[in-house]
């Protein structure tokens, strides 16, 4: 016999389900007055540095639907690469940026529009920079697992070219459906869920 | 608490033999929207090792008791009354402090008050479903609501969702996130449901079952469940010259 390490199990996960507004965007759901406002939802402010863009996402099924009743948060650095996090030691972050936002998918529609800054670039563990990029984390009702995936600039070509993360995947072919595509003033940026087109998403 | 130092090191390795998988047929809306294809894995980065913190501040005096923050002033929710604590944990064991939780559900009749939710059972004007809280310094958490009720769902022609709370957590790194569902003691219904069945381990599910804890019990006011919640563990950074972490 040895020692027990005596280790938990992490909790099972389990969907969001189809009600995901009533406990994560209320005020979005149509329950207002119990809080002052949907956390999240206004990642920027007029103090926030950087550049400002406009990010245009859908999360589609695997029958080119898009999903109507998804729910996507972000996780980013600031202008100059800085989490805003007290994980964060090289520096401290813009206080004017949060860094997360929370964004459900129109009901009738299924787009998700929203407003943030472009990241700068954060260091992968070996030193080697990374491209701009904004992770996400996908809920939804059909969801079991929330899934992780990050959305990468095409106006950054030398940078993506040499990210870590990208040049490590081992179908080059699928590095594009992490790059969300610059459209006038705005970022496309589609998820699809499966199918030929299906988005790269990480066990990480 | 200037001299802790911050935690900076990955998360152990999901268990994805533990989590449900994908692809879970028995709960049909996952078919469609299941990646098929392999997830791939790199070392954690700065943008998974560290996650948005939550001050204390942005909670109302109310956000924890779901059967006063909807309600009209001197009246509360139709339904059992409960108290559902617990505590926060880590892989390792470790409260988890400063967790933002989540939590949302159906009214006592299994009635969501969600546009899209059409069942008979009517709308309690009383109840809203929603509340938040944060987690102390041990990683301790608590609020007041009613029980809900059990209601039926469109998947086979008559499958029912046990009584249910969902929670949704945030830890320290962004890949801690984490939504799950409180079931409840003694409930028959929690091993005919489809949703349920998606983990593939019973311990897994009975791991999501909270205890009725009379103990904790408020006399004359409120039952208790005991609902403990782990988020994944982190590497350890004693050994601050392994870039890997030990």
């Amino acid at each position: 016999m040895v020692q027990e390490l005596r280790r938990l199990k992490e909790s099972a996960s389990q969907t969001a389900g189809p009600y995901v507004h009533i406990g994560l965007t209320p005020n979005f759901g149509g329950i207002e007055g119990v809080y002052p406002h949907d956390l999240g939802a206004q990642p920027v402010n007029e103090k926030t540095k950087g550049e400002r863009i406009t990010v245009k996402m859908r999360i589609v099924d695997g029958a080119g639907t898009p999903l109507k009743d998804a729910l996507v948060e972000s996780w980013q650095a600031d202008a100059e690469g800085l989490y805003n996090s007290p994980s964060e030691t090289r520096g401290t972050a813009d206080p004017n940026f949060q860094g997360w936002g929370r964004y459900p998918s129109e009901m009738d529609t299924g787009e998700i529009v929203f407003e943030t800054i472009k990241p700068g670039r954060v260091p992968f563990p070996d030193g080697r920079m990374m491209a701009p990029h904004i992770s996400l984390w996908i809920v939804a009702r059909g969801i079991n697992l929330g899934l992780a995936t990050r959305m990468y600039f095409s106006d950054e070509e030398t940078a993506n070219a040499e990210d870590p993360v990208l040049t490590r995947l081992e179908h080059q072919n699928r590095v594009s459906t992490l790059i969300a595509r610059r459209d006038g003033g705005a970022y496309v940026f589609d998820i699809h869920l499966q199918g030929d087109k299906e988005t790269v998403f990480f066990d990480i | 608490m200037r001299n802790v130092r911050p935690e900076t090191g990955g998360f152990f390795q999901r268990d994805r033999t533990w989590q449900p998988p994908a692809f879970t047929p028995g709960y049909k809306t996952s078919v469609m929207r299941s990646p098929q294809r392999a997830p791939v894995s790199f070392p954690h980065t700065l943008s998974e090792t560290t996650g948005p913190v939550f001050g204390h501040h942005i909670l109302g005096e109310r956000d924890n008791d779901l059967t006063l923050n909807f309600a009209k002033p001197g009246e509360s929710a139709i339904g059992p009354r409960i108290i559902v604590y617990g505590r926060v944990l880590d892989e390792r064991g470790a409260g988890v402090s400063n967790v933002l939780l989540e939590f949302w559900q159906a009214n006592a009749g299994g009635r969501y008050r969600h546009k899209k939710d059409g069942y008979l059972a009517p709308l309690d004007p009383n109840f809203g479903g929603c509340g938040r809280t944060i987690t102390d310094a041990n990683g301790n958490y608590f609020f007041r609501t009613i029980m809900p009720g059990a209601y039926p769902w469109p998947n086979g022609i008559n499958d029912w969702r046990p009584a249910h709370i969902h929670f949704s957590l945030f830890g320290h790194g962004f890949v801690q996130r984490l939504i799950t569902q409180m079931y409840f003691d003694g409930d028959p219904m929690i091993w005919q449901c489809p949703i349920v069945a998606t983990i593939p381990e019973r311990r897994a599910i009975e791991g999501l079952i909270a205890a009725l804890d009379m103990q904790a019990t408020v006399p004359m006011d409120a039952r208790a469940y005991k609902f403990d919640i782990v988020l994944r563990g982190r590497h350890s950074t004693l050994f601050e010259n392994r870039m890997e972490g030990n």
